[in-house]
């Protein structure tokens, strides 16, 4: 082995070690400090469970919203070129370099009750701060982009002969697109579903700047956390090792998932 | 990236943390988020006074700071809202000498004064619908306030149930008190409560006042204390000096706060 490979091999080895330590360690601290009794027993309090449904309603609710809001981008962004292209992809990826406590107040100026929409929305008698529907959007927010871009990259791998196959057998765009291109891109699209639901699921700043703090009606995980960590280290512990084998559970599960024919078929265009 | 610059960009980010965690540096300050204009004008005031010193800020809920320093952040200076944040300090023997008080505080409410109207007084923050933002109550203000409520609801004139009804409009219970400011001065709250000392001439005018007579008022003692095993023990030392000189009185006075040096 030359002394270049060597020298490569040595910093991958430490690099995989470091991020192991960076993320792995905290992630086994957080196991190690409760014994899985307490930790049962600490779940089974009624403000802790309330943050746990409310969690899992926002986020499933915000990955909805995504996955329903994100397909047509997704689709439009990887299959036509257009003016203004380019603003789009930056706009969409936005919320993954803005802070998310920045995102909160920009939803509050946008859609508080004195914000630009806002003001709209409460002459029909809406009021979006402070409430759950605040906590779904605060999530949605910030979980956009994971779903966009790996949808549109999935996308963008369909060979486009097998649309074009689709369009001569006089398919239907809606058909082509739902029988053909879905299918194909399904791996992609699911993986973007499941990482915007995971970051959904850990959103704290966006949402406790917009929708605020309150137990039962905008209270999720990640904020009972914050607040418990101030009163009762433990329960804050329990929380988050909740979350986290919550979180490792869908990533695993997806990872393993067998998507059957549409992975298989699931073809790369030749490289140019 | 090739492996030359690979090894090069690793070299960097190693020698990275061992340049940040130099010797000398700035003095770090933990500090409840209620200081945070007095202190800042006063790390301000000493950097230009005592040469080498320089001041670092860690504004948050005392709570917060509490647990910070506990699990081993490295601060030099503890300031809180409340004796019992700094009990939970020194009873691990955290503090380096006893804790002094050298500020007081009290509760106002806040309005919008984007929305006028909703709260003029005091009785109306139990009107029905009303949207009410408290401090959580692990952050010392948020005790405070609901402290006040206790007192104004057994004080007759405003019905024994008044705390419980209030209590029903809160929309929000936040994590410190300036983000209490800060949903009250968007607009997005009809009223909050707040230290008078957070009604600072930044948001004075967006945010409406009402007083809280003193009978009813809960009035908070700031402790401030040196860290045990602070790096920067003069500087930390200075600084704690500092504010309760009558000179950092007065600076503690005109930003709102009540001088309380011994």
């Amino acid at each position: 082995m030359t002394w270049r490979a060597l020298l490569v091999r040595v910093v991958a080895a430490l690099a995989i070690t470091l991020c192991l330590a960076l993320i792995g360690l905290p992630v086994l601290a957080l196991l190690l400090r409760v014994p899985a009794g307490t930790l049962l027993a600490r779940l089974a309090d009624p403000l802790v469970l309330s943050a746990v449904r409310l969690s899992l309603v926002t986020s499933v609710a915000a990955a909805a919203l995504i996955v329903v809001l994100g397909t047509p981008v997704a689709w439009l962004l990887a299959t036509r070129e257009f003016h203004g292209k380019r603003i789009l992809e930056a706009v969409i990826d936005l919320p993954m370099v803005l802070p998310p406590t920045a995102a909160g107040v920009g939803l509050l100026l946008a859609f508080g009750r004195a914000g630009l929409a806002g003001r709209a929305l409460a002459s029909f008698g809406i009021s979006l701060p402070f409430s759950t529907a605040a906590v779904v959007m605060a999530e949605a927010f910030v979980a956009l982009p994971f779903f966009v871009g790996a949808a549109a990259a999935g996308f963008r791998e369909v060979e486009p002969r097998y649309l074009d196959a689709a369009a001569t057998l006089r398919a239907s765009p809606g058909t082509t697109f739902f029988r053909v291109m879905l299918p194909l891109a399904l791996p992609s699209v699911l993986a973007g579903a499941t990482m915007s639901w995971a970051r959904a699921l850990g959103e704290f700043g966006a949402t406790i700047t917009f929708a605020g703090n309150l137990p039962g009606v905008t209270q999720t995980m990640p904020l009972a956390v914050y607040i418990a960590l101030e009163t009762d280290l433990e329960a804050a512990v329990a929380l988050s090792v909740l979350l986290v084998l919550l979180s490792l559970t869908v990533l695993v599960a997806v990872r393993a998932l067998p998507l059957g024919p549409a992975a298989l078929r699931h073809a790369r265009r030749d490289p140019r | 990236m090739r492996p030359k610059q690979f090894a090069l960009a690793w070299a960097v980010l190693l020698a990275l943390p061992a340049s940040a965690g130099a010797q000398g540096g700035p003095v770090s300050v933990f500090a409840a988020a209620s200081l945070k204009d007095a202190f800042t004008e006063a790390g301000a005031l000493l950097a230009r006074r005592r040469p080498g010193f320089a001041a670092r800020f860690n504004f948050a809920g005392s709570q917060q700071l509490v647990l910070q320093i506990v699990e081993g952040a490295e601060a030099d200076v503890f300031a809180a809202a409340d004796q019992r944040s700094m009990g939970a300090v020194a009873g691990k023997g955290l503090t380096d000498g006893a804790p002094v008080i050298f500020a007081r505080n009290r509760l106002v409410v806040i309005t919008p004064r984007a929305a006028p109207g909703r709260v003029d007084r005091l009785q109306d923050l139990a009107r029905p619908g009303l949207k009410l933002v408290l401090a959580a109550e692990v952050v010392p203000v948020g005790r405070y306030s609901r402290e006040m409520l206790r007192k104004l609801s057994s004080a007759g004139g405003f019905g024994a149930d008044f705390a419980a009804r209030v209590q029903r409009n809160v929309v929000s219970e936040e994590e410190n008190v300036k983000a209490v400011v800060a949903k009250v001065q968007l607009g997005e709250a009809d009223a909050g409560i707040a230290y008078v000392s957070d009604v600072t001439p930044a948001v004075r005018g967006a945010v409406g006042v009402i007083p809280i007579p003193d009978a009813y008022n809960v009035i908070a003692d700031y402790p401030i204390a040196v860290i045990t095993g602070s790096r920067h023990r003069d500087d930390a030392r200075a600084f704690v000096d500092f504010m309760l000189s009558a000179e950092g009185q007065r600076l503690i006075e005109r930003n709102g706060l009540l001088g309380a040096a011994p």
